[in-house]
């Protein structure tokens, strides 16, 4: 099983790179910096802050766009020409060929996670950087597994798409919403209230707190030490175990 | 034709129960989380306009809306309530001045400031407000002044500022002229002067508003005119007294 999968992600990488994907990267990258340098320019004071601000919370969400759009395209053309059907007329498990296409994809995202902080380094300290960049590689490692169940699930890029970016955008806020949802202000006896506080208890349970994820204050701020990562990295074990357990549900179902 | 799933059945067990295994897991993990807890943040102080207009992608007026949102929220941040009267209303108005400038024909800052922030039991915080709603009605007098007129009300009835309440009321009768004003609102400063026992004031006013023909509604020619009679009997009744 161990060699096959290998295959299957040096491949996957391949094709990501011969996708130049890395050049978009390079690109966005030049862009963003030139922004966030512009941004800088017009501040009064905190410039560097806001430089920092700007471009971790710009790159952090244009690597989890590039990341789960490449998967998705990349997923969707395999299916369409058939090479998946290919690869398992192989002598080779469903499971291995997902797990090899995991490996390829999380091998990419680590990689985007550490480019992206070789320029967040030019405004903060190293230490701090390093930890970001942990913290972001699981962020992506999460999105990776999630891009691929939601492929396997939807079958087509703008569900699966935008499925991604919903389970993101909840999975990044609903700490946010729960505190409102239980806010003194609210009226919390009405029964329309407690519903509502219930399901999105429930939604809360089922998500990963990436609020904690790859935070702007260590950057800017420096208070990240590198104990906040036992949490991140038990988060990350959990969460693409049930994805990838999930993806492997979908993946035994699909007939071929 | 062939069934686009395979039943349950067909899963290799290791899957399903590594499925029902990471559930419990991610269940069990955040039930282990230490609950989020709410703290205050205070309001920052405003950004430049042309960062703004850079961060709205070309559309100031949706960005606008979605900053008044952002600052009539500030105090409910995530589960805690700030008092209006402990925020910095040197940045509120900061800020709504900037959400003004991104959308000048918006009213929602005007309102959030004479009916939100200028409500406040604290009389310095409720004057910058109205000094601020005066400063921006000054800027588009036809379209802001129901908002002149609620602070020409709060700083006659609340504040208890009579000479406050004439400027206001001053300027409403100056600058406020397009036809979509009603009357009453260019009449306030009649009342004003009225409470302040300027009855020749208003009186005059009064008569100046009836000869100038801008009135054509009889209702109100009777009202304004009969208004005038209570102010003169009132005059000749305290010449009387003394």
């Amino acid at each position: 099983m161990f060699y096959p999968a290998l295959t299957i992600a040096g491949f996957t990488v391949l094709e990501a790179l011969r996708n130049r994907l890395i050049w978009l990267i390079g690109i966005m990258i030049i862009g963003v910096f030139a922004l966030s340098e512009f941004a800088g320019e017009l501040a009064i004071t905190e410039s560097g802050e806001l430089q920092s601000s700007l471009l971790a919370a710009t790159l952090r969400i244009f690597s989890v766009f590039v990341v789960s759009l490449f998967i998705i395209t990349s997923m969707v053309r395999e299916f369409n020409d058939k090479e998946f059907e290919l690869v398992l007329s192989l002598p080779i498990a469903r499971a291995t060929y997902y797990f090899g296409k995991l490996l390829g994809y999380s091998v990419l995202a680590t990689v985007i996670a550490v480019l992206v902080s070789l320029v967040v380094l030019l405004h903060a300290p190293a230490t701090q950087v390093l930890l970001w960049s942990a913290s972001l590689t699981c962020e992506l490692l999460i999105v990776a597994a999630l891009s691929l169940l939601c492929m396997f699930t939807f079958n087509q890029i703008t569900p699966a798409f935008s499925a991604v970016m919903a389970f993101y955008l909840l999975s990044r806020s609903v700490s946010a919403i729960q505190l409102i949802g239980h806010s003194p202000l609210v009226d919390s006896g009405t029964v329309s209230q407690w519903v509502i506080n219930a399901i999105v208890d429930g939604i809360a349970f089922l998500l990963p707190n990436l609020d904690q994820f790859a935070l702007t204050d260590w950057l800017i701020y420096h208070t990240g030490d590198w104990s906040v990562m036992g949490p991140i990295l038990g988060q990350t074990v959990i969460y693409v175990g049930l994805l990838v357990a999930a993806a492997l549900f979908d993946l035994y179902r699909k007939n071929l | 034709m062939l069934k686009r799933e395979r039943p349950i059945r067909e899963i290799p067990r290791s899957v399903l129960i590594g499925l029902a295994l990471a559930l419990v897991l991610q269940i069990t993990w955040h039930s282990m989380r230490v609950p989020t807890h709410a703290t205050a943040e205070g309001l920052p102080a405003p950004v430049p306009n042309e960062q703004l207009r850079a961060i709205s992608l070309g559309d100031p007026i949706a960005l606008a809306k979605l900053m008044m949102l952002w600052l009539q929220a500030f105090d409910n941040q995530p589960g805690i309530s700030i008092p209006f009267k402990d925020l910095d209303y040197d940045k509120v108005t900061g800020w709504m001045e900037l959400i003004l400038e991104l959308d000048p024909r918006g009213q929602y800052p005007l309102l959030a400031a004479s009916r939100v922030y200028g409500e406040v039991p604290v009389e310095g915080k409720q004057r910058h407000m109205l000094d601020f709603v005066y400063r921006q009605f000054l800027l588009d007098p036809n379209r802001r002044w129901p908002w002149l007129a609620h602070a020409i009300y709060v700083a006659k009835h609340r504040l208890k500022d009579l000479p406050l309440a004439l400027k206001y009321a001053r300027a409403m009768t100056l600058y406020a002229r397009g036809d979509n004003v009603p009357q009453w609102a260019r009449q306030m400063e009649i009342y004003v002067l009225e409470d302040m026992g300027e009855a020749e004031g208003a009186k005059v006013l009064i008569g100046g508003l009836l000869e100038s023909g801008t009135i054509t509604d009889p209702h109100e020619i009777r009202f304004l005119t009969e208004r005038l009679k209570r102010i003169e009997e009132e005059k000749s009744n305290s010449s009387g007294d003394h």
